[in-house]
């Protein structure tokens, strides 16, 4: 791991509560939706950190919770030491800057009356110290060329370009400002199995060349597993399981972990009869009313009573990594 | 580009020829006798009908009728009123009275209606916005009738009586730009309303897009992420009903030019209409039919400018 010197990212107690209410005239607050509910993490320089999550568990909420796109209920999110959850106006403007978002959908995250010029380009209207007005173009035109499209192509508009060219020209906005952290939401979801090839490769390429550090959410855990450094694994808005990404692959602790990954196609047919299938009961509880203790513990096999009385900590278990379960206890379920 | 708006312009010639059919074999289907109406209560004098009915085509089937009136209208010539008067002479001054009312109008939909749908999107969900969504469905269900005759009382008299000052006066045109001011907030009351929804409907789905995020991140102030990338992705829906809605505000100003007395193209379309001087209505028709295809081709044109995706060739 990386010297504690290069943390760029804190993120501490991080929690974001959605205020259910109830009546039209006069509203009450009858609970939250605890999206996000007491996350931490570091990131470093240059450092991948996959997110993986099945649907709802709060992977969004968090990607917009690290933009100041949403306001969270508490905890801090430090960026190089400065809380970025309290910023406002002018400090906050500065630290957008240095933090920047790659959206899922490349057919909705470009406006699609402005020039692709425009689009990579504006960030330099809103931070114009990063480039001086009459080198914009060229810098447009750099930025371009970096992510693999064809310069020339500045006049022209989103929808003249295929999904993976979208997601470049994404890609080539985010780098707009230079900063060192970027956010991918499933910035490859959206594409097809060749194109998302193309586009983590530009991604891990332009991360040794900037020195770049990502938080990359995605569902699919063999596209986390290849860019990461190091993965976090969430469950009803906590981390479950956080460890480099061979001790998560190779060496979980957490049962939710070990189902997840159980759940991965393997493209080996005889393995695939020898292999564990884990297959969990029933559906993940709601946000807004999670259980007791262990958030999995209503569809763990391993549940008892001790699970529903104490919360188990993220700490280091058995496998030498992070988990928070009482009962960790280290299954390869791929059996790599 | 020209040969596009070439092309919808040749195109307009049937829908005008249609148009102008129809409303020439309606206007003469009506009962009664245009020449009886001449003479009120009188008995007319057989061989001034005659002479009449000779002068006006009268005794020819309507399709004739409908030729000589095209062929009148092609040499520019909207034909004279059984009163012997020009048609283009009633014209004169009217249609300036109608398109400043129409153009008042247009202006208050455009404030209020996008900075009501603005503020109420800004605010989806909470009280404000339920309010706008209340007040314009309010707005809708008054007929201009009522709200027309309720305002000019409310605004137009009580007020002058409680103050003194005369705020909005309530008949003519001889207050220049105030006089227009509540009349044509009057007809343009139930398109504000229809345009504060559209407006904030089509804003809260641009808001939810992702360029929207992407702009908000990059640390661009509130007011251009609304101007420069919501507001303006948002706008043709709302130029469309714009464009659409003259029609509408051209035709009620039938009912508003007669309850504030402007006379204007619509207050003299109903009186024609009373009076059955065909040729005025006919000719007040084929106006407002040619205003309303320029529009809606000025609206198509303006499309090609508000996104990039749509090209003429």
């Amino acid at each position: 791991m990386a010297p504690s010197g290069d943390r760029i990212l804190e993120v501490r107690d991080l929690v974001k509560h959605f205020p259910l209410t109830q009546g039209i005239v006069l509203k009450r607050q009858i609970g939250a939706i605890k999206a996000v509910d007491g996350v931490s993490f570091d990131l470093h320089r240059g450092e991948t950190l996959g997110v993986v999550g099945e649907s709802g568990c709060g992977k969004s909420t968090l990607a917009k919770l690290l933009m100041a796109l949403e306001r969270p209920t508490s905890g801090e999110v430090k960026i190089n030491g400065v809380d970025m959850a309290k910023a406002h106006g002018g400090e906050l403007k500065r630290m957008r800057r240095n933090i920047q978002m790659v959206m899922q959908d490349p057919y909705t995250s470009l406006n699609p009356r402005m020039t692709v010029g425009d689009i990579v380009g504006e960030p330099f209207e809103i931070h114009s110290e990063v480039a001086p007005k009459g080198d914009r173009r060229r810098k447009v035109q750099e930025l371009l060329e970096v992510v693999g499209l064809n310069p020339e192509h500045i006049n022209r508009y989103p929808h003249q370009f295929s999904g993976g060219q979208r997601q470049r020209i994404g890609i080539a906005r985010g780098l707009a400002l230079q900063p060192e952290i970027i956010i991918c939401d499933e910035p490859v979801s959206a594409l097809d199995v060749s194109i998302q090839a193309q586009v983590m490769n530009l991604l891990e390429r332009l991360q040794n060349e900037f020195n770049l550090a990502y938080i990359f959410i995605a569902h699919d855990l063999s596209v986390v597993r290849h860019i990461s450094d190091r993965v976090a694994v969430m469950y009803l808005g906590k981390i479950v399981e956080l460890g480099k990404d061979d001790a998560i692959y190779e060496r979980p602790s957490h049962p939710y972990t070990q189902a997840l990954l159980s759940a991965v196609p393997v493209p080996d047919p005889e393995g695939r009869e020898t292999r564990e299938r884990i297959i969990l009961q029933g559906d993940p509880p709601s946000p807004a009313d999670p259980p007791s203790g262990c958030r999995f513990r209503t569809r763990c096999w391993k549940a008892q009573d001790v699970c529903a009385e104490h919360e188990p900590l993220l700490e280091v278990r058995t496998g030498g990594h992070l988990s928070a379960c009482h009962f960790a206890e280290v299954h390869d379920v791929i059996g790599a | 580009m020209g040969r596009y708006v070439l092309r919808r312009l040749l195109q307009a010639i049937p829908v005008l020829l249609g148009t102008t059919f129809l409303i020439f074999a309606i206007v003469y289907a009506l009962p009664g006798d245009p020449l009886q109406a001449l003479a009120g209560e009188k008995r007319v004098d057989p061989v001034f009908a005659a002479a009449m009915r000779e002068q006006f085509h009268l005794n020819e089937p309507l399709i004739v009728r409908y030729g000589y009136y095209l062929r009148d209208i092609v040499s520019g010539d909207f034909g004279t009123t059984f009163r012997g008067l020009p048609v283009s002479t009633i014209f004169e001054g009217k249609f300036q009275v109608t398109l400043k009312l129409a153009l008042t109008a247009v202006i208050f939909e455009g404030i209020i209606g996008i900075g009501l749908g603005l503020w109420a999107a800004l605010r989806r969900g909470r009280w404000e916005d339920k309010a706008v969504l209340a007040v314009t469905l309010l707005m809708v269900s008054i007929p201009t009738l009522v709200s027309g005759f309720v305002l000019q009382l409310m605004l137009g008299v009580k007020l002058k009586l409680a103050t003194g000052i005369d705020f909005f006066p309530v008949a003519g045109v001889q207050d220049g730009v105030r006089s227009y001011l509540l009349p044509g907030f009057v007809l343009a009351m139930v398109s504000i309303a229809y345009l504060t929804r559209l407006t904030r409907t089509s804003l809260m789905e641009t808001l939810r897009a992702d360029y929207v995020r992407t702009a908000i991140a990059k640390g661009m102030p509130r007011r251009r992420v609304l101007g420069r990338h919501a507001l303006r992705n948002s706008l043709i829906p709302m130029v469309t009903y714009l464009g659409a809605d003259l029609g509408t505000l051209m035709g009620g100003a039938v009912i508003t030019e007669t309850i504030f007395n402007l006379p204007g193209i619509g207050q003299q379309l109903f009186l024609s209409v009373y009076l059955r001087e065909n040729p005025v209505v006919v000719g007040i028709v084929t106006v407002l039919v040619l205003i309303y295809i320029v529009a809606n081709l000025v609206v198509d044109l303006l499309y090609a400018v508000l996104d990039p995706r749509i090209r003429y060739e």
